[in-house]
C-alpha cells in the first residue's frame, strides 16, 4: 500500500480500517539464498538494496527480538557527512546522498531533517583542527563553513558566550547535517524490503553458524535451522558473539553509550549542537524533547544501561554551554552497545569463512551510515567485490596498519574513539 | 476566586489560617498553606488547567501525585520560567505565577483545539504516511509547523542562574517510600541500630495513609504515621528526607534522589531550587506504594475525570470539595471508596461496576454496567451510564476512575529486569533480585491492604537486617484493615468515540488497535508507533492498560505481550539538578600557574591549555594586537631574553635501581646511556605503534631521573608508565610519581639569558643540554639547559610556594637585560621557526618516522610500541612526511588547517598531497611559515605546492622545505 | 557502580580510569610477528558475561584487574596487577 497524504485522508474518512500491515509476519523457509542476522539499520538496509540494486529475492533478515530494537533505535539520530579521513569522508558522503532522497526511495517519512550542525571549538588548535575537516569535506563535495565566534552568536545566541572555562572561539557548521526519526528509518527500510519480498523474521535469535569445508552452509536459530548460501552478520554490539560462532575473534569491544531526553518543549533548539570540550551534543525533536548525550561510559559493557558519573557529566556540560537547559527536565535515559572499533571506524568485509560476511565496528556513529552501509554490503555480497566508498572497510587493516582511519588520534584502545 | 469547593473541616495539610494568593494566567488565586497548584486550582471551581498533547483537548487534575499524566503548567517568569510543572507537587507560595500551556490564544480558547476536529487524519504514526512531497518542503513547512504544534511548555531563552545543589549520602539501608510499609521498615531496621536513610516523595510521610486515613493501631492513619515519624526522627541513626523523590537505581547500592528544596519557598534565598542526592546504600527496600490505573471509555479525559485515589487525595489533605462524583470501578478498593467517600458527606450519585455485586449501599449502584461517554466541553457535566436498562445520563461534577492498582515498581526495572504479570491482582509485580540489594515491600509487590504492608514492612526489614548482620528487635505490627482486594479487569469500553490510554499524548484504543492491525504488534512498537507511555509521566497511567489492548488486538494474551522497560528517572529530573555545579567556571577544575596573578596584573589575555591557564602575550602600552605584541616579543626572545612559565608541563619523578631500565623501555631512545647531570630529548610510543608523546628526560642521579610530558598528556603518561611498570616489570626496583604541581618551572631564552642567570647570582656554567642542583637565595632549586626557541636557554624550577616570587625576580631581571615575558604565542612562533614539533603535529596519526625522527626509535632493544612501528602500513613509503612550508611570494599568509595540492591539480580527496599543521608569522624570517605533512615530503624538497584553504577561500603557493627553518645547525642554542 | 580497590576499599567509578580487557597484560615479544600483535592490540574475545579488564585508581596509582560480568555489572573480585610479577 502505497502511502500518501492523499491516502492518509481517504483513511481518515474511513475512520483507519483500510490501513494494512507494513510488512508480513512470516514464519522461516528451511532455506535461503542470502541470511542476514540482525534486523537493525544496517541489517535491513542490506536486504533492501540486495533486492533493490542487485535483483535478489530469496532473503531473509533474522532478528533475535524486534526490528529496529537495537541501536538504530536508541541512538540520538545525527546524520552529517563530516568526516575527514579518506575512506570515511567518502563513504559517509555517500550515504548522506542516500538520505537525501531516502522518503521518495521507501515511500516512508523518516523525518530526514537537515537542519544544520555546529561543532563548537574553543581554542586556536581546536580551530585548526576544525578547518582541516572543514576542508577535507568540501574537497569531497559536501559542505561546510567555518564560523567565527559572532557567526555562531548569531546561529545560536542562547550559548553562555560569557563563560571562560572554554570560551566559544567559533564553529564548523555543516548545513547539510541534521537529524532523522530513528524509528521510521528502520520501519521504511523493513517495509521496503518486505515489499521486494525479503522475509523478516522476529523472535528469531541465531545460535550458530554452520560451516563445512570452510563454506557458511546456514544457521541456526531460535526457530530451527536455515540452509543458506551466503550470510552476512550485521548485529552491531552483538557482534563479538555472532563472530564467535564462526570461530573469528573481531577486533570489536562492546561498550555502553547513553542517550537522554527531556521532556517536550516548545522549539528553542533549531539546529544540531555539539561541544566537544564537554563530549555533549544536542537536538530537539520534532516531538519538542531535547535529544542528548555524551562520551561513552567507558567500560566493555553488554547492559544497555548507564551509571549516574556519565549522567551527571553531560548535564554539567550542558549547564556550562547552555544554562537555558536547566529548567528542562530529564525524562528518560537509556543505552546501547556499541560496537567499538581500534580505530573509530567500520569494517565491511569478507572473512576467512567462504560465503560469511561481516559489518560492524560502527561505534557511537552508525546510524548516519544506514543506507550507504546497506548499499556497499549489499554490493559486495551481489557483486563479490567492494563498493568503492567502502574499499577500506577492510578487516585486515589492523594486522597490517595500512588505512588505518583514527579519526580522534587516539590509538588502539576500543573506548576512546 | 474564593474557595468555593472547600469542604469545611477537613484537609489535613493546609492551614486556613495562612491565605496565600498566586496567579493562574494572569488571574488572582487564593488558597492556603499547604495547598498545591491543583488543589488550590479545584478548591476555586477551576478543573480545567491544560491542554492536551495532541488534539489540545481541555484537561485537569487526575491525581495527586507527581504521576498525573495532564496537569502540567508553566510557573515563574522571567529565567525563572519553568515549563511542565506537574500542578499536583507544586506546592503554591505567595508571588507564585503559573500559566496554562500548549495553546494559542486563551485556555479557553485554544485555536489548536481544530486538532480535535482532525483527529481521523493523526491517527497513531500517520505523519510516517505524508508530508514527503515535495522534498524542499519538509524543512521549511511541514517540519516547522509540526515543531510548533508540538511540545509542551517552553524555556525562557534566558541562562537559568538559580542555585542547584550535589550531595552524597551513606547509609546501611535506604527506604523508599513512607507508607505504611516503609514506616515500618525503616522503624524495624532503625531500633536494630541500622544506619537509614528514609526518603519519601511527599510533603508529609505517611503515603496512602494521610488519604485512606483507616485506623492503624487504635490511632487515626495520620496520627499512627506521626507518631512514627516522631520516634524515628528522634533516633541519631535515622536521617528523614521529604519532599525527596528516588530516581534511579544504579550499579552496587547507588541511587539517585532529587530533594525539591526551594521550590516552595517564596524567595528561596540562598536556597537550592533542587538538591540531587547520590545516595550509596548498602541494601535498600523500596515500599513506594502502588498507583491507581484509570479506565479507558469514550471521552474519558475531560476536567473532572479523576482517579479515585486522587480524588481522595485531594478530599482527605486539602478539603477539596468534588461534588457530586460518579465512581467507575472494577474492583473492591473503588467500592470502598465509595463508601469512604459517603460517610464523608461526599454525593455519590453513582457507582459504576461491571461486575455482579450486591446493590445494598447507602449510594445508587450501577452493577455489570460501564460508563460509556461523558459530556461537559470545558469540564465533566454528566456520564453516560450504560447498563442492563439502557444508557443512563447523570449529571456529576466529578468522575472517579478506579481501574486496579500497579505496584509502583519501576526502580525494580532499571536494571534491565522484568516485573512478572500477577493474574490475581491483574498487575505486574517485582520479581526478587532484580536489582541487586533492594528488597520490595507492601503494596509496591502486590500487599495492597494496610496490615499486609505493616506486616510486610516489618518482615522485609528483618531479612534485610540479616544481611546486614543486624539482629532485629521484635517490632510488633499495629492492628489495621485487612480487606481482600477482587478485581475483575476491565481496559476498555468499546461503545464508539475515543477512549483514552495515555492522556498525556492522546494515544486512545483506536491507535494502539490502529498499531497492531499495521503490524506494530509487538509491545515497544507499539509504544513507539503511538508514543504511547512516552509523555512526561512515561506511562505511568497507561503502560499496563495499553498492552492490556494490544494483548487482546493481537490475540496474544499479556505475559506474552510483556511490558516495555521503565528506564531512569522515576521523575523527571532537571538538568539544572543534575548538573549542578557544571555552570560557567564550573566544570572543570581550574589550574592556576604560580605566575598567573601577575600574568593577569600585566594585561596577558589567559588561554586554556589541559586546564591550565597560559597568557597568550603580554601587551605594552600602544600594542593593540597579539601580533605586534607577538612580534616583538619575539624579537626580544631572539636579540635579548625572555622569560615564560612552563611549569604545566607535567613532570614525573622516576626513581629506582631500575629506572634508567625502565625508561630504555618507555622511551624508544636510550636513557641508561645518560650520564647523571645530563638532560635528553625523548620520544614515547603508543604500544600501536604511533607517536604518543615528547619530553626531556633530566638524570638527576644515578637512580633519579626527572621526565618532562606535554601539558596535555601529563596524566595520560603518568598513567601509562604506571601501567608499563606494574603489568610488565613490577619486580623492577623503580618508583614513579608526578610532581607536576610540585616544581614551578620557568624558562629564560635569548643571548643574554646567561646574564639573566648571572644577575640573580646563579653561575651558569652547564653545558648544554646539562642540569644540576642550584641554591638560589636558600631554596634548593633545578637548573637545566634546554631550549625549545632555538636560544641558548635555561629552564629554573623551584618548589611551587616559591614560583611567584621568582617570577617577579626573573621579570626585573630580564627587564634590566632588555628582555621581557612571553607568552604562548610567541612561544609558538619560536618553536616553529625552529620546527619543534608539538600536539598540532604528533595528533595522534603519526610515526616517529612521520615526524622524521625515525632515527630515535633505538635498533638494539625493545620499547613500547616498537613491535606495531613496524607493520607494513607504518613503515611502507607514500606516507604523509612533516615539512617545512614557506610562501613563494614572501608577504603572503599561511593558514593552518589548509589541504595542499600539486600546483595544477583540484582540490578534491583523490588529489590530496597533504595538510598544514601549524604556522606563523615569523619577525626572524620576514614571512610567514607553516609545518604541515606531506606525502612522501622528504623527497620533495623545494618543489612548489599549492596551499588551498577552500574553507576562508585562500590559496596560496609554497615551496617544501625543511621544516627547521631557522638556525639548522643549533649554534644558537648550544650557545 | 563502585569498585573494590585492593588498596583503598570500595570506591565510586568516577575515581577509576578504564583500559580495556586484561589481555594487555599479556605482552608479546618484540618478534612475534603480525598475528600475535594484531590479537593483542586488538581483536577481543568480547564476551557477554565474564570478563577480565583493567582499571586504574588515580588517587593510589594502581593497576587493577577486575573480575567483572558485562551484563549485570556485578563485579566478582579485584587484584593489583603488580602482584602478577612482584
Ligand atoms: C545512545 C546512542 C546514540 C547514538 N547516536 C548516534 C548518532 O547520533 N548518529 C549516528 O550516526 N549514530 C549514532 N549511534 C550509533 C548507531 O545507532 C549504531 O551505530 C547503529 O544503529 C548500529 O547499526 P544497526 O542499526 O544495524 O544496529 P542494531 O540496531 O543494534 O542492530 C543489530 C541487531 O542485531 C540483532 N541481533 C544481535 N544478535 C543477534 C543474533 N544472534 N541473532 C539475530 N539477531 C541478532 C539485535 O537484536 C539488533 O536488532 C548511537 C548509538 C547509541 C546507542
Ligand atoms: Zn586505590
Amino acid at each position: 500500500m502505497r502511502y500518501s497524504g492523499f491516502r492518509v485522508f481517504t483513511q481518515g474518512l474511513g475512520g483507519n480500517k483500510g490501513w494494512t500491515p507494513a510488512w508480513r509476519r512470516p514464519d522461516p523457509k528451511p532455506d535461503y539464498d542470502i541470511v542476514i542476522i540482525g534486523g537493525g539499520g544496517h541489517g535491513l538496509s542490506t536486504a533492501y538494496y540486495l533486492a533493490r540494486n542487485h535483483g535478489l529475492r530469496n532473503i531473509a533478515v533474522l532478528e533475535k527480538g524486534y526490528l529496529g530494537g537495537g541501536n538504530v533505535g536508541r541512538n540520538t539520530t545525527i546524520v552529517r557527512a563530516n568526516y575527514f579521513l579518506p575512506g570515511n569522508s567518502e563513504f559517509y558522503s555517500h550515504s548522506l546522498k542516500l538520505w537525501e532522497g531516502l522518503e521518495r526511495e521507501l515511500n516512508y517519512n523518516v523525518m530526514h531533517s537537515q537542519r544544520g550542525l555546529i561543532n563548537l571549538f574553543h581554542s586556536d588548535g581546536q580551530r585548526d583542527a576544525f578547518a582541516r575537516r572543514g576542508n577535507a569535506m568540501l574537497a569531497q563535495g559536501d559542505d561546510a563553513v567555518l564560523l567565527d565566534r559572532d557567526g555562531v552568536r548569531r546561529m545560536v545566541p542562547y550559548l553562555d558566550f560569557e563563560q571562560t572555562r572554554f570560551p566559544i572561539y567559533g564553529g564548523l557548521y555543516h548545513p547539510r547535517g541534521g537529524t532523522a526519526r530513528h524509528d521510521a528509518v528502520a520501519w521504511g527500510y523493513a517495509r521496503g524490503a518486505d515489499r521486494l519480498g525479503v522475509d523478516l523474521i522476529q523472535n528469531c535469535e541465531v545460535t550458530g553458524i554452520d560451516i563445512q569445508n570452510g563454506r557458511v552452509t546456514g544457521v541456526q536459530t531460535t526457530r530451527g535451522a536455515i540452509r543458506a548460501r551466503k550470510v552476512a552478520m550485521v548485529v552491531a554490539g552483538r557482534s563479538g558473539q555472532v563472530a564467535a560462532m564462526a570461530g573469528m575473534r573481531l577486533p570489536v569491544e562492546s561498550h555502553i553509550l547513553q542517550a537522554f531526553v527531556t521532556e517536550g518543549l516548545k522549539p528553542v533548539i533549531d539546529h544540531v549542537i555539539s561541544f566537544g570540550m564537554g563530549h555533549f551534543y544536542i537536538s530537539q525533536s520534532d516531538k519538542g524533547g531535547l535529544v542528548f548525550g555524551g562520551d561513552l561510559d567507558f567500560y566493555a559493557s553488554y547492559a544497555a544501561r548507564g551509571n549516574l558519573p556519565m549522567v551527571e557529566h553531560v548535564m554539567e556540560a550542558g549547564m556550562t554551554l547552555m544554562p537555558m537547559i536547566g529548567r528542562a527536565r530529564l525524562l528518560r535515559s537509556w543505552g546501547g552497545i556499541m560496537d567499538m572499533s581500534p580505530d573509530g571506524s567500520p569494517i565491511i568485509d569478507t572473512t576467512h569463512v567462504d560465503g560469511l560476511y561481516v559489518n560492524t565496528g560502527w561505534n557511537y556513529g552508525g546510524f548516519k551510515a544506514v543506507p550507504a552501509s546497506g548499499w556497499c554490503l549489499a554490493h559486495l555480497m551481489a557483486t563479490g567485490t567492494p563498493h568503492p566508498v567502502a574499499a577500506r572497510f577492510r578487516l585486515d587493516r589492523f594486522r597490517t596498519g595500512r588505512g588505518l582511519m583514527d579519526e580522534e588520534g587516539t590509538g588502539a584502545q576500543h573506548n576512546l574513539h | 476566586m474564593t474557595q468555593t469547593h472547600r469542604i469545611p473541616g477537613k484537609g489535613l495539610l493546609i492551614d486556613r489560617a495562612r491565605p496565600v494568593r498566586f496567579t493562574f494566567d494572569g488571574v488572582e488565586v487564593q488558597g492556603f498553606h499547604g495547598d498545591t497548584l491543583a488543589s488550590a486550582l479545584l478548591a476555586n471551581g477551576q478543573r480545567m488547567i491544560a491542554r492536551s498533547f495532541k488534539y489540545h483537548r481541555p484537561r485537569g487534575v487526575m491525581t495527586a501525585g507527581s504521576e498525573d499524566p495532564s496537569a502540567l503548567v508553566e510557573v515563574l517568569e522571567g529565567s525563572q520560567q519553568t515549563p511542565n510543572v506537574r500542578a499536583t507537587t507544586q506546592e503554591i507560595h505567595e508571588g507564585l505565577t503559573a500559566r496554562s500551556q500548549n495553546r494559542i490564544g486563551s485556555l479557553r480558547h485554544d485555536l489548536l483545539a481544530v486538532n480535535d476536529w482532525l483527529a481521523p487524519f493523526f491517527s497513531a504514526g500517520f505523519y510516517y504516511k505524508t508530508f514527503m512531497w515535495p522534498r524542499a518542503f519538509w524543512e521549511r513547512l511541514y517540519e516547522p509547523a509540526i515543531r510548533r504544534a508540538a511540545g509542551l511548555g517552553s524555556l525562557s531563552g534566558h541562562h537559568d542562574v538559580a542555585v542547584y545543589e550535589k550531595a552524597w549520602a551513606h547509609c546501611d539501608l535506604l527506604v523508599i517510600g513512607a507508607g505504611p510499609a516503609g514506616l515500618m521498615a525503616a522503624l524495624t531496621a532503625a531500633r536494630a541500630g541500622a544506619e537509614v536513610i528514609l526518603a519519601d516523595e511527599d510533603v508529609r510521610m505517611g503515603g496512602r495513609l494521610l488519604s485512606d486515613q483507616p485506623a492503624v493501631g487504635g490511632l487515626s492513619g495520620p496520627d499512627w504515621a506521626a507518631r512514627t515519624v516522631a520516634e524515628l526522627a528522634a533516633m541519631p541513626n535515622v536521617r528523614l528526607m521529604t519532599r525527596t523523590t528516588v530516581t534511579g537505581a544504579y550499579d552496587d547500592g547507588t541511587f539517585g534522589a532529587l530533594e525539591r528544596v526551594g521550590l516552595h519557598v517564596p524567595a528561596p534565598g540562598d536556597l537550592p531550587r533542587e538538591c540531587f542526592w547520590r545516595i550509596v546504600a548498602r541494601r535498600a527496600i523500596l515500599a513506594a506504594g502502588a498507583l491507581e490505573r484509570p479506565i479507558a471509555h469514550p471521552d474519558n479525559d475531560r476536567p473532572g475525570v479523576m482517579l479515585a485515589s486522587g480524588l481522595v487525595s485531594h478530599v482527605a489533605k486539602w478539603g477539596v470539595n468534588p461534588g457530586r462524583v460518579v465512581i467507575f470501578s472494577n474492583n473492591d478498593s473503588g467500592l470502598a471508596t465509595a463508601r469512604h467517600l459517603t460517610a464523608q458527606g461526599i454525593e455519590i450519585a453513582a457507582y459504576v461496576d461491571p461486575r455482579a455485586i450486591p446493590v445494598t449501599e447507602d449510594f445508587p449502584v450501577y452493577a455489570q454496567a460501564t460508563v460509556t461517554g461523558t459530556r461537559g466541553r470545558h469540564g465533566l457535566r454528566d456520564v453516560a451510564v450504560t447498563h442492563a436498562g439502557g444508557t443512563s445520563m447523570i449529571p456529576a461534577r466529578t468522575l472517579a476512575l478506579a481501574g486496579g492498582w500497579n505496584p509502583t515498581l519501576h526502580l525494580t526495572c532499571h536494571m534491565n529486569g522484568r516485573p512478572v504479570w500477577e493474574e490475581s491482582l491483574a498487575a505486574f509485580v517485582p520479581k526478587p533480585g532484580m536489582v541487586p540489594g533492594l528488597s520490595v515491600a507492601g503494596a509496591a509487590r502486590g500487599r495492597f491492604s494496610t496490615a499486609a504492608c505493616l506486616a510486610d514492612g516489618v518482615e522485609v526489614a528483618g531479612e534485610v537486617l540479616r544481611d546486614l548482620s543486624l539482629r532485629p528487635k521484635k517490632t510488633p505490627v499495629p492492628e489495621a484493615e485487612d480487606a481482600p482486594y477482587a478485581i475483575a479487569p476491565l481496559w476498555a469500553v468499546d461503545a464508539g468515540g475515543r477512549a483514552w490510554l495515555d492522556f498525556a499524548n492522546d494515544v486512545t484504543t483506536k491507535d494502539v488497535r490502529l498499531a497492531a492491525q499495521e503490524g506494530y504488534a509487538s509491545v515497544e512498537h507499539m509504544k513507539r508507533y503511538t508514543t504511547q507511555g512516552m509523555a512526561p509521566d512515561q506511562g505511568k497511567s497507561s503502560n499496563v492498560a495499553a498492552l492490556a489492548v494490544l494483548a487482546e488486538a493481537t490475540g496474544q494474551g499479556i505475559p506474552a505481550t510483556g511490558t516495555t522497560t521503565y528506564r531512569p528517572p522515576f521523575v523527571p529530573v532537571s538538568i539544572g539538578a543534575l548538573g549542578a555545579g557544571g555552570r560557567a567556571e564550573g566544570f572543570a577544575p581550574q589550574r592556576l600557574l604560580t605566575s598567573d596573578a601577575k600574568s593577569r596584573a600585566m594585561g596577558a589575555p589567559m588561554i586554556e591549555a589541559g586546564l591550565w591557564y597560559r597568557p597568550s602575550y603580554f601587551p605594552r602600552a600602544g600594542e593593540n594586537d597579539w601580533r605586534t605584541a607577538c612580534d616583538r616579543e619575539v624579537a626580544q626572545v631572539r636579540e635579548a631574553v625572555g622569560t615564560c612559565d612552563v611549569s604545566t608541563l607535567g613532570k614525573i619523578d622516576v626513581q629506582g635501581r631500575d629506572a634508567a631500565r625502565f625508561l630504555d623501555f618507555v622511551y624508544t631512545n636510550t636513557m641508561s646511556t645518560l650520564k647523571p647531570g645530563r638532560v635528553r630529548y625523548g620520544l614515547m610510543l603508543r604500544e600501536d605503534g604511533f607517536v604518543m608523546d615528547d619530553g626531556t628526560c633530566a638524570r638527576l642521579a644515578e637512580d633519579h631521573f626527572l621526565v618532562t610530558t606535554t601539558t596535555a598528556a601529563a596524566g595520560l603518561v603518568m598513567r601509562h608508565m604506571d601501567f608499563v611498570h606494574q603489568a610488565f616489570c613490577a619486580d623492577w626496583d623503580v618508583r614513579l610519581i608526578s610532581v607536576t604541581e610540585a616544581w614551578a618551572q620557568f624558562a629564560l631564552a635569548g643571548p643574554k639569558s646567561r646574564a639573566v642567570l648571572a644577575s640573580l647570582g646563579i653561575r651558569a656554567d652547564l653545558p648544554f643540554m646539562g642540569c644540576t642542583h642550584i641554591d638560589l637565595g636558600g631554596v634548593r632549586a633545578r637548573l637545566f639547559r634546554i631550549s625549545f626557541s632555538g636560544e641558548e636557554g635555561y629552564e629554573i624550577a623551584v618548589p611551587t610556594r616559591y614560583g611567584a616570587s621568582l617570577f617577579e625576580a626573573l621579570l626585573s631581571a630580564v627587564h634590566a637585560e632588555g628582555g621581557c615575558a612571553y607568552g604562548m604565542e610567541a612561544l609558538n612562533v619560536l618553536r616553529i621557526e625552529k620546527g619543534f614539533i608539538t600536539h598540532a603535529e604528533i595528533h595522534g596519526r603519526v610515526t616517529a618516522d612521520d615526524v622524521g625522527l625515525g632515527r630515535m626509535v633505538s635498533a638494539k632493544k625493545d620499547c613500547i610500541g616498537k613491535a606495531a612501528a613496524h607493520r607494513p602500513g607504518l613503515t611502507e613509503p607514500g606516507r604523509e612526511q612533516l615539512v617545512g612550508l614557506m610562501p613563494v611570494n614572501q608577504g603572503e599568509t599561511l593558514s593552518a588547517g589548509a589541504h595542499l595540492y600539486n600546483e595544477r591539480d583540484l582540490a578534491t580527496r583523490e588529489n590530496n598531497q597533504g595538510y598544514v599543521t601549524s604556522v606563523a608569522p615569523s619577525p626572524t624570517l620576514g614571512c610567514w611559515l607553516g609545518l604541515g605533512f606531506v606525502k612522501d615530503g622528504r623527497s620533495r624538497m623545494g618543489q612548489v605546492i599549492r596551499l588551498d584553504d577552500g574553507l576562508r577561500g585562500h590559496k596560496v603557493l609554497v615551496e617544501i622545505c625543511d621544516p627547521v627553518f631557522f638556525d639548522p645547525e643549533g649554534g644558537r642554542m648550544r650557545g | 557502580m563502585r569498585i573494590p580497590c585492593p588498596c583503598c576499599g570500595s570506591r565510586d567509578r568516577r575515581e577509576f580510569t578504564y583500559y580495556g580487557a586484561s589481555v594487555f597484560l599479556d605482552r608479546p615479544a618484540e618478534d612475534a610477528g603480525l598475528e600475535a600483535w594484531d590479537a593483542y592490540l586488538h581483536l577481543r574475545d568480547n564476551p557477554a558475561g565474564v570478563t577480565r579488564d583493567l582499571w586504574y585508581h588515580d588517587p593510589c596509582q594502581s593497576w587493577i584487574e577486575v573480575e567483572r560480568d558485562t551484563v549485570t555489572h556485578a563485579i566478582l573480585s579485584t587484584a593489583p596487577v603488580a602482584r602478577r610479577r612482584a
